[in-house]
């Protein structure tokens, strides 16, 4: 027994001494990243010094560190993918990667991972690239604390900032992206979670998620994106905590959700967006304690969306607080804080004592005639909704919260 | 002083005014009588701007008054039934029409004492009689020295003892070389004031004479017998 | 013109019902940001507030005052006063008047609790209202003698731009729904001063709501450089033309 476990002893003490490291730089043994490459052997660190380095596509096929020391510069000249990583093991940390090739037919991005393993991507800055970083077939992969940011103008001439396609088990911890398409875009990605990031200023969506089950995304920020937040063809999605703000325009939504079941939205911010949160198609959803506040819609709830629960949320200062296209409700609304309401408290168990109707008649005209908008808050429009208010006769019947509260959930 | 040529006026069909030619000089006191509804209170209120004549021509010094405000500074006007802004006071009124007259140093406040008003300067309009009111105007149409004195039915509603007062007032003014338009139906009270007749109906300038060619005439010692001969002699 | 403006506004001052418009434009507006939790709904509750009573106090109150000084009018125009100047006087009086007491009643709360752009818009829209619905007052009361038929044309007024009107665009819209006319009958709701201040107010407000659909339509007609200045001289004409109507009938009329 002694002895195999001696040598293991060994081996461990030994592995780090036989990993070299080899300098790139101006006053080092080696001035080409490529030229380190092609020498560096498995578990070897390619310690990258100041400077600016051309070299074209960089194919990483060993499981090797490309560290950066002081921020060295790799130039993609608009012309090239950068780094290519198609070895599993691979760790690429502290580089600026910059000015990737912009093509449609292949998708060129700053670093690329091609159906490999257990790749780190840590505290790199990714600028003015195609795509940021590009996930095909990897598993296991960490995207940490990178700043990723691009100038997109057009839809059509910027990729992704981070891109993830078929993969499993992906972590995407505290980066920071903006100016791509989508600021993070997962397609049949499974098992995954996405943290602390924010993406802000995207031509699309920050997130955009298709496909993609059992995944979560946690303490997220998502603002001023072209069109939110869309979740699309997914079961089985955690959404906590995050922020979606100020997301505005035509077809923009805090969050997007189509063809979404089994899913928890808990403890969400959603602030000044056209609409907080456009359900589609949507089944057995959690939407708890969240708050939706002043944004032109809170909610809009279309008719194929079932057994939804919305409870224990905070609607303030909405324009409108839901819409809806049908007259179906087969959605469940409870025990939420909606600012408009008037009723009272007589028994004192801080709900009201009348329920809740959400769904004012003028929301859904708007929903019929969009230019009816015209006519909002005219003395007309107060007039409709008041007498809709006591004699319900337009508006879903079941369209209620029959416990509202009398104060804001605290959350 | 004053003439008025072909003045016509219309109030939708009715015609009030069917074509007036006169001249009224200064120094004279001129009775305008006739009938209700003759056209006497339109005729001095085209004097006075306040109706706007359809065609015909109103001068004043022989400048023609159309568009001009500037002469009725030489006015001194009496209205039939005095309108007056029902939450001033006397004091009120006669201080805003100092300063709206303005450029005067001295008024002429002889007949605002003669009436006390400056014991009840306080009172609102709303609560006068209406002799007091016709007091109070009366003594806004004296108070500016003007040399035109416009007075419609001026001693109606007043009681004998300040119809008197004003009328010695007339007298004296009218001694000045003031001209003074008297709009009356009782004539037997300015008999020893007027010194022209002008006598209107239906909105037709029937007479206009001197007292003294009137009553030598018809032959007659009092005015208004004087009157109803000649107008039986028209109607006739 | 100084003199009898003053006369004017010292009259209307003292009047009882300017007081208590004054104070209840005050209770209103701070009722309205004390009753809602946050000041941009106090706002909004006090837009609607705003846009209802501010219109109909303003025709209806002048109008009965213009009848109501139809005396001191008279007194005026047999004195040298040129009569351009007596029925200008009286508009400035009055709405200098409104005004003053719309700054006092719902200004100041405005400032106080939402010192900030749209509060000031309300603000300006809010002297607007009163100054349009004002000359609209002074076309009432010179067309019809009676005073009676007088205050209830002003009050029709008040109702066809208050309600009537927008009955008529929602008739329109749905009625047009399948053409691309949003542009022209935004158009059309712009020529009711109330509509224009309430859409010019919204823009800032609730922008959100309207981006989502008809935003282009609403940005391309009030939105924009053009738009702005199309509804700013919109506004302006209302302020203007009925009561130069209003000045040549006065200029014509019999005493």
């Amino acid at each position: 027994m002694r002895i195999p476990v001696f040598i293991i002893l060994l081996l461990i003490i030994c592995l780090p001494i036989c990993a070299k490291n080899i300098h790139v730089g101006a006053k080092y043994s080696h001035q080409k990243i490529k030229k380190a490459l092609s020498e560096a052997h498995d578990e070897d660190t390619i310690v990258i010094h100041e400077g600016t380095y051309k070299e074209g596509n960089i194919i990483i096929q060993k499981k090797i560190t490309l560290l950066g020391i002081n921020k060295p510069v790799l130039d993609g000249q608009n012309k090239y993918e950068i780094l290519s990583i198609k070895s599993s093991g691979v760790i690429v940390q502290g580089l600026i990667i910059q000015n990737s090739g912009f093509s449609t037919l292949d998708d060129p991005g700053a670093i690329k991972i091609y159906n490999c393993d257990n790749v780190i991507i840590k505290n790199n800055e990714l600028r003015d690239n195609f795509f940021g970083i590009y996930l095909q077939q990897a598993n296991h992969c960490k995207i940490e604390h990178n700043r990723i940011h691009a100038k997109g103008v057009e839809e059509q001439q910027i990729g992704n900032g981070i891109h993830c396609w078929k993969s499993d088990s992906i972590i995407i911890v505290g980066n920071k992206i903006n100016g791509h398409r989508d600021g993070i875009y997962f397609e049949f990605v499974t098992n995954s979670v996405i943290w602390r990031n924010i993406s802000f200023a995207n031509i699309r969506y920050g997130l955009h998620f298709m496909f993609s089950n059992d995944d979560a995304y946690i303490s997220n920020v998502f603002k001023n994106n072209g069109a939110g937040v869309s979740v699309m063809f997914t079961h089985r999605v955690k959404m906590f905590n995050n922020y979606f703000l100020n997301n505005w325009g035509d077809a923009a939504y805090g969050l997007l959700l189509k063809e979404i079941s089994d899913s928890y939205i808990l403890h969400n911010r959603f602030n000044n967006n056209t609409s907080g949160i456009y359900m589609e198609g949507t089944n057995r959803i959690l939407v708890e304690h969240n708050t939706l506040k002043e944004n032109g819609w809170g909610m809009k709830i279309q008719a194929s969306c079932m057994d939804n629960i919305i409870r224990e949320n905070n609607f303030l200062g909405n324009t409108f607080d839901i819409g809806t296209n049908g007259t179906l409700v087969l959605n469940t609304f409870n025990e939420n804080y909606w600012d408009k309401y008037e009723g009272y408290d007589l028994d004192k168990d801080k709900f009201g004592d009348v329920p809740y109707r959400p769904l004012s008649l003028f929301s859904v005209m708007v929903e019929s005639n969009s230019s009816l908008m015209l006519l909002f808050r005219s003395f007309m429009v107060s007039l409709l909704d008041k007498s809709e208010k006591i004699i319900p006769s337009l508006t879903p019947e079941n369209f209620i919260d029959n416990k509202p509260r009398m104060h804001s959930v605290v959350i | 002083m004053i003439e008025l040529i072909e003045l016509r006026k219309k109030y939708n069909k009715l015609a009030v005014l069917k074509g007036i030619s006169t001249k009224f000089n200064q120094s004279e006191c001129i009775a305008l009588i006739g009938p209700n509804s003759c056209g006497k209170t339109t005729l001095i209120k085209s004097i006075l701007g306040m109706v706007l004549p359809d065609s015909g021509e109103i001068t004043f010094n022989n400048k023609s008054i159309f568009n001009e405000t500037d002469y009725r500074n030489y006015i001194g006007y009496m209205p039939q039934i005095g309108k007056y802004p029902e939450n001033m006071s006397i004091g009120q009124i006669v201080e805003m029409m100092k300063e709206l007259r303005g450029g005067h140093l001295s008024f002429d406040e002889d007949l605002y004492k003669a009436y006390k008003l400056d014991q009840i300067l306080n009172k609102r309009m709303r609560t006068l009689s209406g002799g007091t009111t016709q007091k109070v105007s009366a003594a806004l149409a004296f108070m500016f020295n003007p040399l035109v004195y416009i007075l419609d039915e001026p001693t109606a509603g007043l009681d004998p003892i300040s119809a008197e007062i004003l009328k010695e007032k007339m007298l004296l003014e009218k001694s000045k070389g003031k001209l003074i338009l008297i709009t009356s139906h009782l004539l037997s009270d300015l008999e020893e004031l007027v010194s022209e007749i002008v006598f209107m109906q239906d909105g037709e300038l029937l007479i206009h004479q001197t007292v003294e060619e009137l009553k030598n005439k018809t032959g007659e010692e009092k005015l208004s017998k004087a009157i109803s001969t000649i107008l039986k002699a028209q109607l006739i | 013109m100084n003199r009898i403006i003053k006369f004017v506004m010292l009259d209307i001052l003292r009047n009882k019902i300017i007081l208590f418009y004054t104070l209840l434009l005050a209770i209103m507006s701070f009722s309205m940001f004390s009753l809602e939790d946050n000041e941009a709904k106090g706002l909004l509750s006090l837009l609607n507030l705003i846009l209802l009573n501010v219109p109909l106090v303003a025709i209806i109150f002048s109008t009965i005052y213009i009848y109501n000084s139809s005396e001191f009018i008279e007194l005026l125009i047999s004195q040298p006063i040129k009569r351009n100047k007596i029925w200008i006087s009286l508009y400035l009086g009055l709405n200098t008047s409104l005004i003053i007491s719309f700054i006092i009643g719902a200004g100041i709360p405005i400032l106080l609790y939402s010192p900030n752009l749209i509060g000031i818009i309300l603000i300006v829209m809010g002297c607007i209202i009163s100054v349009i619905f004002t000359s609209l007052a002074f076309l009432c009361s010179i067309i019809a003698r009676d005073k009676a038929k007088g205050i209830g044309m002003s009050i029709l007024i008040w109702l066809f731009f208050s309600l009537l009107f927008d009955g008529l665009i929602m008739f329109l819209l749905f009625q047009l729904a399948d053409y691309p006319m949003e542009n022209w009958i935004a158009i059309i709701a712009a020529l009711n001063p109330i509509d224009l201040s309430r859409i010019v107010i919204l823009l800032q407000l609730d922008l959100s709501a309207m981006l989502g659909f008809t935003g282009a339509v609403f940005k391309q007609t009030f939105g924009t450089g053009w738009g702005i200045f199309f509804s700013s001289s919109l506004l302006f004409l209302w302020m203007i033309i009925p009561f130069m109507i209003s000045l040549r009938k006065f200029n014509k009329k019999d005493h």
